[in-house]
């Protein structure tokens, strides 16, 4: 799927740039089965709120309580090994790389920049370095996870990433 | 802007909450039992308080759970908040 204009050249002077090729999915599953999951998909899901996990390149950002959303590199896809482990205990795993794509917002002037639109306390006391959450900019929601100080990846549905780039440029 | 604290994820701004009507109402086990008034009752006649609240509130673009809230209708405080399926606290100690 061709990506839209806006989103394809980096805006160095706002510091946006497309996150590296990734894919994402969201996994839903009882809190019993965590443990499962999280050795399944050899990555530690987190269940303290708005906290995140890496391993490997893979990533798991805590949406709710029992809600992931997994981030790795498109040469990697851990569905059929998950589906496997998992045998006959629910869970929902969905493919969701075609709704939403992640930026890299970086710079000095990046959490001002979404605080334009995000009503979010991003100090870094009260947002550290990690942590991830759903949320609103302006009238998208995103996922915004703090990676530096000064750097935020965020995921936006595809179709309100031009809409996204635009109200950050108009932060100034 | 209002600042709610979802019982997961701590205080939160408002515009990411939606309101889910009023709190504690259970859903009749065998809804064909019931006559037109009782089923009038469930679905649609609520108490209407002035004063504190039970409610439902939903926590839309965050972690999406919904909870319940005291909420005092005259004055638009929320008192307090808890999980889904606790009982309604006391009034008894919360500040109002
Ligand atoms: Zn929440």
């Amino acid at each position: 799927m061709a990506e839209p204009l806006t989103m394809a050249m980096p805006d160095l002077q706002l510091g946006l740039s497309p996150a590296q090729p990734l894919v994402r999915f969201n996994l839903r599953c009882r809190e019993a089965d965590v443990a499962a999951c999280s050795e399944a998909l050899r990555l530690d899901l987190p269940t303290r709120p708005c906290t995140s996990a890496e391993n490997g390149g893979r990533s798991a950002l805590w949406l709710g309580p029992d809600e992931w959303l997994i981030l790795t590199s498109d040469q990697d896809d851990p569905s059929s090994h998950l589906t496997a482990t998992m045998g006959d205990r629910f869970f929902s795993w969905v493919d969701i790389r075609a709704r939403q794509v992640g930026l890299v917002l970086t710079g000095p002037e990046s959490a001002r920049r979404l605080n334009t639109g995000c009503p979010l306390d991003l100090d870094l006391k009260a947002f550290p370095i990690g942590m991830c959450t759903r949320t609103v900019f302006a009238k998208a929601e995103i996922v915004l996870w703090r990676r530096e100080v000064q750097s935020f990846h965020i995921e936006v549905w595809r179709s309100f990433a031009p809409y996204l780039k635009g109200m950050l440029a108009a932060a100034g | 802007m209002l600042i709610i604290t979802c019982p997961y994820c701590g205080p939160r701004p408002e515009i990411e909450f939606s309101h889910g009507g009023e709190a504690h109402i259970a859903r009749p086990l065998n809804p064909a039992a019931l006559n037109a008034d009782q089923w009038t009752d469930f679905l649609y006649l609520r108490t209407n308080t002035k004063g504190v609240h039970a409610e439902r509130w939903r926590h839309l673009h965050g972690c999406a759970r919904f909870f319940n809230a005291l909420r005092d209708t005259t004055t638009d405080k929320i008192l307090t908040t808890y999980r889904t399926g606790a009982p309604r606290p006391d009034l008894e100690g919360l500040t109002p």
